[in-house]
């Protein structure tokens, strides 16, 4: 059963460190907040599970609070690659870390996987695909009806899944609109849940029968952060900071410049900075 | 036409091999360029997929991301991406795969995961994605990228998308179905694989490009067609619509900064 908490209060009930967790979003409603609240509260060995890494990991890794990366893109989208996970893959810095690596179609079938209650995803994928050949987790079943061997991969069970969301009702559901993503499987995969929401409005009356909700009962705390995705965007709310995107590509490529930024833009802020961060986008 | 250059040329001449009645699943980059110069000029009831679950799209700018705002926004249906995987790409549902390369060899096999050896690459590139599944899934796919020694190379570092394998019918060997790469757009010139090997060819030169620009781009020794044609240069009407959507891209991308 869902509580409306403080992001602090959200982040420290629920993350514990070596916890298995996804912040997921799909490009838009990428839970930025709450990841840079656990920044700063410091959670660290954690398996960080997400389609594509996106700068929101480039960070925690960076921090050094990963110990394993589950995913299947780790570029920053329409920019290039991912330079603190770089560092941490080639370079081991600021620690070595783990990667488990899938493709898209992979990854979101786990989630579904989870969300499911099944031990497995099975599909057809990983045809001639060499991830096969480094990914152990990557195994193939024979379909006993036709004989057509699939690619099996284990469901994704994180401990936490964190996903930022446009509203919730004061009864605590959730809505979900636009590219919604693998949101709401990684939310009902996960043990714990917790969604930042822009608003909060009395009810969700008179809307389409079909809207994306995650009812109150399937999630564990909600906190309110308006603009919690920056630099994702929200559909309805305000625009991607693609600006952001590109300037991320410098300021990653440096260790001293990116200790500097998160410093002043993670450690030494809070969440209501968030707010102010996308005034120029809505 | 006067003046374009050899990108314009790639876009156009693979903005050409698209048709109106195709469902294609777009990467980003170029191919998604092509894209949407097919829609806005030749194609405009082409059906283009993002893998963020957008179908249907008709961007007016080309999206930064795959998960852009603006697709969701002027698609005719946006779905969950598993569903996107399962039901519409898994299902059988899209003509064409649209993908760029980091490394290509001869016979459309890409890498896009790593530089050098995967436990330790000297470069580590972003990987798959939704690669993998698009290049066996799709009916056909088609390779756009721009020439380059160290991209177009004799042996790749890793099988992240398998094209034609080994060659001839290497893709039937292991139970694929679909077509595979049938169509590459370079900056120079236009290939399609051999019917039998599976080997790209060259079958086109773009407007002022020779045999011997087209070697000294690639890693491997290139096979030229018989006859070997020269490909249209670009219309006023498509240069136009390319320029056109860059300056609005370009506008758009660098106007949200706050």
């Amino acid at each position: 059963m869902t509580e409306f908490l403080s992001l602090a209060d959200a982040v420290r009930q629920n993350l514990k460190p070596g916890d298995a967790v996804a912040f997921e979003g799909f490009t838009h409603l990428i839970p930025h907040a709450a990841a840079h609240e656990a920044i700063r509260q410091g959670i660290s060995d954690l398996t960080l599970i997400r389609m594509t890494p996106d700068i929101i990991y480039d960070q925690m890794i960076g921090m050094g609070l990963a110990k394993k990366v589950v995913f299947s893109y780790a570029g920053n989208p329409g920019v290039g690659l991912l330079r603190r996970m770089r560092d941490a893959i080639e370079n081991q810095y600021p620690r070595a870390i783990e990667t488990v690596e899938h493709s898209h179609s992979a990854m979101a079938q786990a989630y579904e996987a989870g969300a499911s209650g099944l031990p497995l995803a099975v599909f057809r994928g990983y045809l001639g695909a060499d991830l096969k050949k480094v990914n152990p987790d990557i195994k193939s079943v024979t379909c006993p009806f036709t004989g057509e061997e699939l690619a099996a991969i284990p469901a994704h069970r994180p401990d936490v899944s964190f996903i930022h969301a446009q509203k919730a009702s004061e009864k605590g559901d959730v809505l979900i609109e636009g590219i919604i993503g693998v949101q709401k499987e990684a939310a009902l995969a996960a043990k714990r849940v917790v969604v930042t929401v822009e608003e909060v409005v009395p009810d969700f009356e008179g809307l389409h029968p079909n809207l994306c909700i995650l009812p109150h009962w399937t999630i564990d705390a909600i906190a309110v952060v308006p603009g919690g995705a920056h630099p994702s965007y929200t559909h309805g709310y305000y625009a991607r900071d693609n600006a952001a995107y590109l300037d991320w590509d410098k300021i990653s490529a440096d260790r001293e410049l990116f200790a500097s930024w998160m410093k002043d833009n993670v450690l030494n802020t809070g969440p209501e900075i968030f707010a102010t961060r996308v005034e120029g986008l809505r | 036409m006067s003046g374009f250059t050899p990108n314009e040329m790639m876009t156009i001449a693979a903005a050409r091999a698209l048709s109106n009645d195709d469902v294609c699943f777009v990467g980003i980059g170029a191919p998604s360029a092509a894209c949407n110069v097919a829609r806005l000029t030749h194609a405009p009831d082409i059906t283009l997929i993002y893998e963020s679950g957008t179908i249907g799209t008709r961007p007016n700018v080309l999206p930064l991301s795959i998960g852009d705002g603006e697709l969701c926004e002027t698609a005719v249906s946006t779905v969950s991406v598993p569903e996107m995987f399962r039901y519409w790409l898994m299902g059988g549902r899209i003509s064409i795969g649209f993908l760029g390369a980091a490394q290509l060899d001869r016979f459309g096999n890409i890498n896009t995961t790593v530089i050098g050896d995967y436990a330790n690459p000297k470069v580590r590139l972003p990987g798959g994605g939704g690669a993998p599944e698009i290049a066996s899934s799709c009916g056909e796919v088609f390779i756009t990228l721009k020439q380059a020694k160290r991209s177009m190379v004799e042996k790749i570092d890793f099988f992240t998308s398998f094209g034609h394998g080994e060659g001839g019918d290497h893709r039937q060997r292991l139970g694929i179905t679909t077509k595979g790469p049938t169509l590459l757009i370079t900056d120079l010139a236009i290939w399609r694989p051999d019917p039998e090997t599976k080997e790209f060819t060259v079958r086109s030169l773009h407007p002022g490009v020779t045999r011997d620009m087209v070697q000294e781009t690639c890693g491997w020794t290139i096979r030229f067609a018989d006859s070997l044609e020269e490909t249209p240069a670009p219309t006023e009407l498509e240069l136009t619509t390319l320029r056109d959507l860059q300056a609005r891209t370009k506008a758009a991308h660098e106007g949200t900064g706050s």
